[in-house]
């Protein structure tokens, strides 16, 4: 006797209910109730009475499903549009794949000695700036000696190809945005989604959809999560376009794309690079957790600290992401700031 | 009198209302409801209403009107920034409404050239790449559109300039930055929407020399519009005055001084000092006789406060007008007294329309 029997038979549904015999494997409760010898729901008092879910509601009425059952279905439903979503995705997401490797094999061929002057002389390049400069051939050579290199250059190489994959899909998305309400009305909300989510949600339909194996399945994972600023900065930094200097544009004549290149995107680019900024910083974030599904790189030192409770370890590794994160963030800014002094 | 120079752009019927219906908007406005009632009523913004202005070629036709009366609308009309409502709108006899999108942006990369009141230059480009900018639009380059430019800069005063940013430069020299722009692309016409306002008062005198400086010269079809009337009647050949979206009144500005048709224009021309804007020309008998007992010989573009200097203030007098080495009228200094009396709103006697 179950707590809605009396319910499913004011309603009149017993007769439906028990069409079918009870079917389906016993759910975890049950087996336990088994063991501990009940056979049947004691009667319950009202503060212990339970809410009709499904499982509740099975047990009155079995024709309801429970609630794996629908978890079940669930995944099949998503078993079942992964062959279809597949066909789709594996040649659009391919050519990351390629890139994330070759870029992988790339920065670890290239010998220390060359590669760390090379990072040094990118930095002073960019940001012309003594300090940063000097930030980063500390933190390189620091890392390099206490043995944690290859994976920093690791980690670097996925955040590098990510990033140019982020400003790639990112500006041009961003730039459409600008021009259509509409367009923009749909793709705040899926931005705000991709943001909020906590990054494990949406590894798990990731696995599901590529083997563990393949690298682009953390590219993907990564780029999700850090195309989003890219995005939203070049849709505001084009909207934010002195409205005065846009119509002197269109009173000389100018096409779309002559605004659009010689107008818009030189004014909205402080913005612009603000967003590729913050996506460099999201990359690395992101790159940690996705050590989870194989990425190389300090995440799986980070992971193998939690995992074997290595303390060191984990300590060590976190305190070079953060010298990586603010390397990173530094010589953008740095960068970023001399486009802003340049030509105004 | 001087002979009429053809019209250049010439608007008929123009009406323009804001909002999410304008056409069946525009039946109520031609049934006579006015602006507040439009706004009230039907949720419409009149913008303009019944405009009909014939602007001349080589002229300065000044548009006046308080803030808000449609001044920018209607100069975004000419080189449809705005499209009308209804109506029309020609340039050199051509139905500029009926152009599609590859002669309209002929038009205004070559025929019309504008000037903003914020300036509204490039703000990530040098002074001469600002200047080179119309050019550059339509496909020319090199050096000889830098030898324009450069040209250009010198001709507003900017010499030397041209390696500089916007923003290291002055409003004023913004502002020429911002001429020179627009008579680089070689346009016959300008519009300049509120061109000085933005501007210190002794820069604005200047910047006004030197578009009267500019215009000997270059003879080009300007259309300026201000909320200042000084300015206006500095400026204007052909003065239009606006007022909720309506012309109140139009024509040779002396003219408009001396028979205003409107209490809103009476308002706006109390506080000028008419012996400085006032010319001989305009207050003076037109004619060939030879007059008697003359003090003296003016010159007929002379402004009556010099005229009164030389009478010394004596009323009785008379004198010989010269236009051009030959004489056009006699001018009574009683004449002049009484054009100097302000025009009374209530004295209906001076409120004759000017037809
Ligand atoms: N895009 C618009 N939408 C609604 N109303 C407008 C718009 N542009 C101008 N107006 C209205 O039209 C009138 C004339 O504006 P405007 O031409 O800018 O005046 P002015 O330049 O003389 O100050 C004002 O009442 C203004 O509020
Ligand atoms: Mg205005």
């Amino acid at each position: 006797m179950a707590t809605y029997d009396g319910v499913i038979e004011a309603v009149g549904l017993t007769d439906w209910c028990s069409v079918e015999g009870a079917g389906g494997p016993m759910t975890m409760e049950e087996l336990m109730a088994q063991a501990r010898g009940e056979t049947e729901a004691p009667d319950v008092n009202l503060w212990e009475l339970p809410f009709p879910s499904l499982d509740a509601l099975n047990q009155s009425c079995s024709v309801i499903p429970r609630t794996r059952d629908m978890t079940d279905a669930v995944e099949q439903g998503f078993l079942g549009i992964k062959d279809a979503l597949r066909v789709v995705l594996d040649p659009i997401t391919t050519p990351l794949g390629w890139m994330l490797d070759l870029s992988l094999q790339f920065f670890q061929a290239v010998p220390w000695f060359i590669m760390i002057p090379f990072l040094i002389a990118i930095t002073w390049f960019a940001s012309k700036s003594a300090k940063v400069t000097a930030l980063v051939a500390f933190s390189f050579l620091f890392m390099a000696f206490i043995d944690h290199y290859v994976y920093a250059i690791q980690t670097l190489s996925i955040i590098f190809v990510c990033t140019i994959f982020s400003v790639v899909l990112g500006v041009p998305i961003g730039i459409a945005m600008s021009r259509s309400n509409v367009l923009q009305r749909g793709a705040i909300p899926v931005l705000d989604m991709l943001q909020t989510l906590p990054t494990f949600v949406y590894l798990v339909p990731l696995i599901f959809l590529f083997s563990v194996t393949e690298s682009k399945l953390y590219g993907i994972a990564i780029i999700l999560y850090a195309i989003v600023p890219v995005i939203r900065l070049t849709d505001l930094g084009i909207r934010l376009v002195d409205k005065d200097v846009i119509e002197a544009a269109n009173a000389f004549g100018m096409t779309s794309w002559q605004k659009l290149t010689r107008v818009q995107i030189p004014l909205a680019l402080p913005n612009i690079m603000a967003g590729i900024n913050q996506t460099i910083m999201m990359s690395l974030a992101m790159v940690v957790i996705a050590s989870l599904v194989s990425a190389p790189g300090l995440g799986v030192l980070v992971l193998r600290g939690i995992r074997n409770l290595e303390l060191g370890v984990g300590l060590v590794s976190g305190f070079c992401i953060v010298l990586l994160a603010i390397l990173l963030d530094r010589s953008t800014k740095a960068a970023l700031s001399r486009i802003d002094a340049s030509g105004r | 009198m001087k002979q009429k120079k053809p019209v250049k752009i010439s608007i008929r019927k123009l009406y323009k209302i804001f909002g999410s219906d304008p056409k069946s908007a525009l039946e109520h406005v031609k049934a006579g409801v006015g602006k507040p009632d439009l706004l009230k009523r039907y949720g419409h913004v009149l913008g303009l209403q019944d405009i009909n202005v014939d602007m001349r070629d080589g002229e300065i036709t000044v548009i006046m009107g308080l803030s808000g009366s449609g001044k920018s609308t209607l100069i975004r009309h000419l080189n449809r920034l705005i499209e009308p409502t209804d109506g029309k709108v020609e340039v050199d006899g051509e139905d500029v409404l009926a152009y599609g999108e590859k002669k309209l942006r002929d038009l205004r990369r070559s025929k019309m050239s504008m000037v903003f009141q914020k300036f509204a230059l490039l703000p990530h480009r040098t002074v001469l790449e600002n200047t080179t900018m119309p050019r550059r639009v339509r496909g020319e380059g090199g050096q000889a559109t830098e030898d324009d430019g450069t040209k250009w800069l010198d001709r507003v005063g900017l010499h030397g300039y041209g390696g500089h940013y916007p923003n290291q430069l002055s409003g004023g020299m913004q502002q020429r930055v911002g001429i020179a722009r627009a008579l680089a692309s070689d346009s016959p016409i300008m519009l300049m929407d509120e061109a000085f306002s933005a501007l210190d008062p002794l820069i604005r005198t200047d910047m006004q020399d030197l578009l009267l400086e500019l215009q000997k010269e270059l003879h080009k079809t300007i259309v300026f519009i201000t909320h200042d009337l000084d300015e206006a009647l500095k400026l204007a050949d052909h003065l239009v005055i606006l007022k909720d979206g309506r012309v109140v009144q139009q024509g040779e500005p002396q003219e408009i001084l001396l028979h205003p048709n409107d209490p809103y224009i009476v308002d706006f021309i109390s506080d000028i000092n008419r012996a400085r804007v006032l010319r001989v020309r305009s207050i003076m008998e037109e004619t060939d006789r030879e007059g008697d007992g003359l003090a003296g010989e003016v010159d007929a573009d002379q402004n009556l406060e010099s005229v009164i200097a030389i009478s010394g203030g004596d009323t009785n007098l008379h004198y010989r007008v010269m236009s051009g080495g030959q004489q056009v009228g006699l001018l009574h200094m009683k004449d002049l007294v009484r054009a100097l009396v302000p025009v009374d709103a209530q004295d209906a006697s001076k409120r004759v329309s000017a037809a």
